[in-house]
């Protein structure tokens, strides 16, 4: 009895949390499959009284979404590789090729991190408005081939705990360092790509304001984009706004639960969470 | 002391790595940083070239109501949701850290809505919030509350944006679940034998050895949310009536609405002012209550 009290009322406190924390994903789910009459009645029911499955398509084909996914896993693809090739060199360098002034650029990207991006988003328009690069791709892509500091620092330090021995004993065997990075390095780090590729994934996939500001016309949106038009032109079409809504986050939902222990392990390894 | 021809390629090896970030840093990091603190002395409105104009920016933004209404917005958001935000996390940490059958499956429910947070989720929460059809006025209604407009009603958007940001801020559980298993078991072991109930032991043993942990969340949490707004463009755009008009929001009106370029560059460096400041404090006030294990 004494023992088990406790462990009840945490259940009871767990318990309480995840409907608070799962209600809102369920009323989602409950309103996506109400009638346009339903959404607007009011007071509102959680269930409803038939369960319209068309809402799915019907606010699938509202807006060119077919187009806005293709668009967005292009960027996404484009993007995701970028950043692992230009995150893994610069953070192999910083983990283990001494240098001069090795120190200053590390601590120069740390301090990146903390520059809101705020500052740095009216020049990198004006700079891409310039190049006539303002309604393509190349805003939303190229950054990503430069590295993130964010990144660089996660895979810095996943290297730093691979035992140093291993490079050793292959540079006296004379390997070369990309030699040591693809052989060595990068076979251990695969829980450190897989948590980047994750962030990355999400990142891209969310990636609201790049869109925003970049892409001018509609066949170029991505599915951020053409989601946030709901807000704008159909407001009170709550049941294909979530419909739409569902039908986004569903990818996001399987990636995550299939790379749950990279997330997890990227998240302990820098303190902070995905980008 | 003369480098061999070793140390020599090792060095050349580690510019030619670190190239794409050095090429990174000077195109989308220092460069537009002194770009924009350039630009924040110019008036610059696109369609014609800028022009210098030395301080008056600045000297704007100081007699600029709107500003000071954004800045009371961002600290009141920021300071509600990481306090907030740190109670609520750090209890599902605890409850989470315990051994108990199934943690593993309650772990994931607590952090998925991080992980999908975005538009999609955004604009789940202005369903959610609508005074009408939404449901969290219609589970108060049940127990006989008259719920607020919350995003429509000045007082009770930011409260509302607040309530968002604490449910999508499960990446921080994860944070204190790791700093949770770092203290040493035997600890807890010698205040058990010493007779330390479980309030003694979360008082004195679990709070000063999580402190770091907490600290870095808070500090995290505040840089973060100092500087969040993607999302409220899409749900208010700032209203109404400017209550959710965020700093960050105010230099995209700027930019992108107004097109004032200067403005919006000396606005970004007001917020970024505001991070640094609001970041200096806490480690002055860490100093009182974050405790260090001397090695």
């Amino acid at each position: 009895m004494r023992r088990n009290t406790p462990r009840l009322l945490a259940y009871l406190l767990l318990c309480g949390g995840a409907v608070v924390y799962l209600l809102p994903f369920l009323w989602m789910v409950t309103t996506a499959l109400k009638s346009g009459d339903e959404v607007l009645a009011f007071p509102p029911e959680f269930v409803p009284s038939s369960f319209e499955w068309h809402n799915f398509p019907d606010a699938w084909t509202q807006l060119p979404f077919t187009r806005f996914l293709v668009n967005t896993l292009l960027i996404t693809v484009l993007a995701v590789t970028g950043t692992l090739v230009s995150s893994i060199l610069p953070a192999y360098a910083f983990a283990r090729l001494p240098a001069r002034g090795r120190g200053i650029m590390f601590a120069a990207m740390i301090a990146t991190m903390m520059i809101p991006a705020e500052i740095t988003l009216v020049p990198q328009f004006l700079m891409f408005t310039e190049l006539g690069m303002v309604n393509t791709y190349w805003p939303l892509v190229l950054p990503a081939w430069f590295g993130y500091a964010y990144y660089i620092f996660l895979f810095r330090q996943f290297f730093r705990t691979i035992p140093q021995e291993l490079s050793d004993a292959a540079r006296i065997d004379g390997a070369s360092h990309a030699r040591i990075l693809w052989s060595i390095m990068l076979p251990l780090a695969k829980p450190a790509i897989a948590a980047v590729t994750v962030f990355s994934v999400i990142g891209n996939w969310n990636n609201l304001l790049g869109p925003l500001i970049y892409l001018r016309d509609q066949d170029k949106y991505t599915l951020a984009i053409g989601l946030s038009l709901f807000q704008g032109q159909y407001t009170t079409a709550y049941h294909h706004m979530m419909a739409v809504s569902t039908l986004t986050i569903v990818p996001i939902v399987v990636l995550f639960f299939l790379a749950q222990k990279a997330f997890v392990r990227g998240i302990t390894l820098t303190g902070i969470g995905g980008r | 002391m003369r480098q061999g021809p070793l140390a020599r390629g090792e060095a050349r090896r580690f510019y030619l790595f670190v190239s794409p970030w050095i090429l990174g840093f000077v195109l989308f990091g220092g460069g537009p940083i002194v770009a924009s603190a350039a630009i924040s002395f110019t008036d610059w409105s696109l369609l014609s070239s800028p022009s210098f104009v030395g301080a008056a920016n600045y000297v704007k933004l100081v007699q600029d109501p709107v500003f000071y209404t954004a800045l009371g917005n961002t600290v009141y958001f920021a300071a509600a949701s990481v306090g907030l935000g740190v109670v609520s996390t750090l209890g599902l940490a605890l409850l989470l850290n315990l051994p108990l059958r199934g943690i593993a499956a309650f772990r994931t429910i607590f952090y998925l809505p991080s992980v999908v947070s975005g538009i999609a989720t955004a604009l789940l929460w202005v369903n959610i919030l609508h005074p009408d059809f939404g449901m969290i006025n219609y589970l108060l209604g049940l127990a006989g509350i008259q719920g607020p407009g919350w995003l429509t009603a000045e007082e009770w958007a930011v409260p509302a944006l607040v309530l968002m940001s604490i449910w999508g801020a499960g990446n921080t559980i994860v944070i204190y679940l790791a700093g949770l298993q770092g203290i040493p078991q035997s600890l807890y072991e010698a205040a058990m034998i010493d007779g330390a109930g479980w309030w003694r032991r979360l008082r004195h043993i679990t709070v000063p050895m999580l402190s770091p942990v907490v600290f870095f969340n808070v500090v995290t949490g505040f840089i973060a949310s100092l500087q969040a707004y993607v999302l409220v463009l899409v749900m208010t755009k700032g209203g109404p009536a400017n209550a959710t008009l965020l700093l960050g929001l105010y230099v995209y009106r700027q930019a992108f609405e107004y097109f004032d370029m200067g403005y919006a560059a000396a606005l970004s460096w007001a917020l970024f002012a505001v991070v640094i400041l609001v970041t200096l404090v806490q480690f002055r006030l860490a100093r009182r209550w974050v405790h260090y294990e001397v090695a």
